[in-house]
């Protein structure tokens, strides 16, 4: 079988992507974890233990507490387009594993609507970072296209599920062969590839952007620590140094 | 008064979300530091020639050092949920004050020089160059942030503004662009023990004062002791709390029922200060230099316990520092939390059934209670999560029979700082406090047309000063401020006590209990 420059050209981008993406974020999280905390900062009220702490931690990783607690607007479009994220992200497990999961057919459906969550929660964030005076005060040309480019990526996925279909078989073929160093042929569809080149860009922009959010909440002192200071001394390196001059 | 160049902010009826004006707050500047100020803590006493390289190795050093700064950095996304939370961009409408815009001004120039976008597509990510102006608008725009942490309640990532303008205080210490209020008073207390630079003799005399005024008005002889070896309680108290009003008003709460409950206890010469202004500027050192003291002062003393007056910042340190920066307390008495607060001492005490009040003592006031932002969002008292809204609240219920909180999304963990917090309560700032403290006169102003309320009781050493002084800007007087341990000396029935000199005692209280009780 001929293998075309496009094909090619596309799992060579998937390729630096993912090197891109896996190294940036695991050399973040690496710093994250090896900045130590000298001080405990847990905002309070905290939780008094560890298991309070993952409790905690749970309410703002799945329903964006916090965001809630602020403004009811920025949390129903921000979680709109996470939830419908996740949902979608579960969708294209499909295309990464074969036989395909039970759990991963039944959600199918679910993780096709997801996209429309995704449209509507980047709309929403879209137009309140253009409309409300405080926010396009602080937005950066950069947090713009950030979510216009996750727009598009929506768009052209809603495009291919809902209205002009794609040869999934094809994409399947490609992407495990990619995944087995057996590069397959990407069918030569210009939604499909310009969905996966937006994608492939989200992935390098990922570890150099504030998408960086994302591992940074679990390192979040404020978000993470026990309220335990007057129980258990908190001693970080640098400052047990310090003790000894 | 400081000299009014300025409007009082109008008391809305409907707080809504104010409209931004760029810069309207630029020219808010505290006084900087002279060399006197700067030098004993460590930093240069000017400008240095190669500030610009110092800055950013410093700004590499902090990252490294401190895990929420650079998380922080990184994290935020622009969501804009804190953008209308800090009571300084509610009071002033100037857009850096949105805690978000006032981080970006430290984040864009970590952005510049740390970050691969910001280095090679700096106008895409918003990244500058630290420039003149660029320190400029930090000085002025990092001293407009009490680190009253309400901005990191409302982030979802936890963000904490304070931590952002910590570091750049401390950049800028560095580089020999000092605040002259907080290093100032840091230095006096690393030269004297306290904020006021009140020396031991001055103290004694000051404290012998109160027990005379005490015995007097209640025949009872109260000690204030101090220095003194063997005591039980070492009490660590802002030093307003000994000369000022109201806050003299609670040290003789604190006294009254250490005496009622038969503790033994002291204050010390060599710390006698709470409040600890090595946070305000970030620095680690600093903070641990004057914690340190009160380790000294426990040591020499042979105490048992150690116990903090009201002081907000003060009980952060203490409570989630203390044992970092001066622990371990392995020789103190650990049936007692190490540090404790006089509000779980007495409260403690009132659940014991060891004090006796008398409510109406305090009839000719109706209180609220104002949350002090660290007490509330930095520290904890009690055993429970929370336990910081709760106990001054049983405090005040038990000694007072008129009480009402103000609007639910003013005070606990929402709670508006008073205005002049973080190394602000100076008169060169005196815009930005009467500004910054809107939202809690609006809440105050609430309560007091809905439910007649006289008096805001706090427990905070600068949110008294900083209420004493703005109050009349927004047509309240100056002693409509109140300490919580005032309103337990008011109503606290002392073994002993001969009530009839009692000169509040115009109408006819309960006598014969009291009589009996003594």
């Amino acid at each position: 079988m001929q293998i075309s420059i496009l094909s090619m050209s596309i799992a060579a981008l998937f390729y630096i992507a993912f090197f891109i993406l896996a190294y940036g974020l695991v050399s973040k999280i690496l710093q994250y974890k090896n900045t130590p905390a000298p001080l405990k900062i847990p905002t309070m009220p905290a939780p008094t233990t560890q298991a309070g702490v993952v409790f905690r931690m749970s309410k703002e990783v799945v329903f964006f507490e916090s965001l809630f607690k602020s403004s009811k607007a920025t949390w129903l479009f921000g979680w709109l387009f996470h939830f419908g994220l996740f949902l979608d992200m579960l969708r294209h497990l499909r295309y990464f594993i074969d036989p395909v999961w039970t759990w991963v057919i039944i959600i199918q459906p679910f993780g096709k609507y997801g996209s429309i969550l995704m449209f509507i929660g980047l709309v929403g964030l879209l137009t309140r970072r253009i409309i409300v005076d405080r926010v396009r005060y602080i937005s950066s040309p950069s947090d713009h296209l950030m979510l216009v480019l996750l727009l598009s990526i929506t768009s052209t996925g809603i495009a291919m599920s809902f209205y002009l279909g794609a040869d999934v078989i094809s994409v399947k073929s490609f992407f495990i062969g990619l995944m087995t160093f057996n590069i397959q042929n990407i069918p030569s569809d210009i939604v499909l590839i310009s969905h996966l080149i937006m994608v492939a860009a989200l992935m390098i922009i990922f570890p150099y952007s504030k998408l960086l959010h994302a591992p940074g909440l679990f390192f979040s002192p404020s978000r993470n620590q026990v309220d335990n200071a007057r129980e258990k001394r908190h001693l970080s390196k640098w400052a047990e140094d310090l003790e000894k001059n | 008064m400081a000299d009014n160049k300025f409007d009082t902010p109008e008391i809305r009826e409907y707080p809504i979300i104010p409209k931004l004006q760029r810069d309207v707050m630029s020219h808010s500047k505290p006084f900087i530091a002279k060399e006197s100020h700067q030098e004993p803590l460590g930093f240069p006493g000017e400008l240095v020639d190669d500030w610009h390289d110092v800055a950013i190795k410093k700004m590499g050093d902090l990252q490294s050092k401190y895990r929420s700064l650079q998380v922080y950095l990184d994290s935020c996304v622009k969501c804009g949920a804190c953008t209308d939370k800090c009571h300084y961009y509610v009071g002033t409408t100037d857009p850096k004050n949105m805690p978000v815009a006032r981080q970006d001004l430290y984040r864009k120039v970590y952005r510049r020089y740390f970050t691969f976008a910001g280095k090679y597509f700096p106008k895409l990510v918003g990244a500058t160059d630290l420039t003149k102006d660029v320190l400029d608008d930090w000085y002025s725009y990092f001293h407009q942030c009490s680190q009253c942490r309400r901005c990191s309640v409302y982030c979802p990532y936890g963000i904490d503004t304070a931590e952002i303008s910590m570091a750049a205080r401390e950049v800028m210490d560095t580089i020999g662009v000092g605040q002259k209020y907080c290093n100032e008073i840091i230095s006096k207390v690393h030269k004297i023990g306290n904020n006021l630079g009140l020396p031991g003799p001055a103290l004694e005399d000051t404290l012998e004062g109160l027990e005379e005024d005490v015995e007097e008005e209640t025949g009872v002889q109260v000690k204030f002791p101090l220095d003194v070896k063997g005591a039980d309680v070492l009490l660590i108290t802002p030093s307003a709390d000994f000369f000022a009003e109201p806050h003299v008003d609670g040290l003789i709460g604190y006294a009254k029922v250490f005496h009622e409950a038969g503790i033994s206890w002291t204050i010390s010469s060599h710390a006698s200060e709470a409040a600890n202004f090595g946070m305000f500027i970030g620095s680690y050192e600093n903070m641990r230099k004057l914690a340190m003291r009160i380790r000294e002062a426990a040591i020499e003393l042979g105490v048992k316990r150690i116990v903090f007056g009201e002081c907000g910042h003060a009980w952060r340190v203490a409570y989630s520092f203390l044992n970092t920066l001066a622990g371990p307390w392995d020789f103190l008495d650990q049936n007692y939390p190490i540090p404790q607060h006089i509000c779980e001492v007495t409260h403690g005490l009132i659940e014991d059934n060891k004090l006796k009040f008398d409510k109406s003592l305090n009839d000719d006031m109706i209180l609220t209670y104002h949350d002090s932002c660290n007490v509330a969002r930095a520290s904890r008292m009690g055993d429970k999560a929370g336990g910081q809204f709760v106990i001054p609240r049983e405090v005040i219920k038990a000694v007072c029979n008129n009480f009402h909180d103000m609007s639910k999304d003013t005070i606990k963990e929402g709670t508006f700082c008073c205005g002049g917090g973080g190394g602000l309560l100076t008169d060169d700032l005196m815009e930005l406090r009467v500004k910054g403290a809107l939202p809690r006169m609006e809440a105050l102003r609430k309560v007091v047309e809905d439910h007649g309320v006289t008096h805001m009781a706090a427990i905070c050493a600068i949110c008294k000063s900083q209420f004493a002084k703005v109050f009349p800007y927004y047509d309240f007087s100056m002693d409509q401020i109140v300490s919580v341990h005032q309103l337990v000396s008011n109503a606290i029935i002392l073994t002993g006590q001969d009530d009839e000199n009692d000169e509040n005692d115009g109408e006819n209280h309960p006598q014969q209990d009291i009589d009996e009780a003594a």
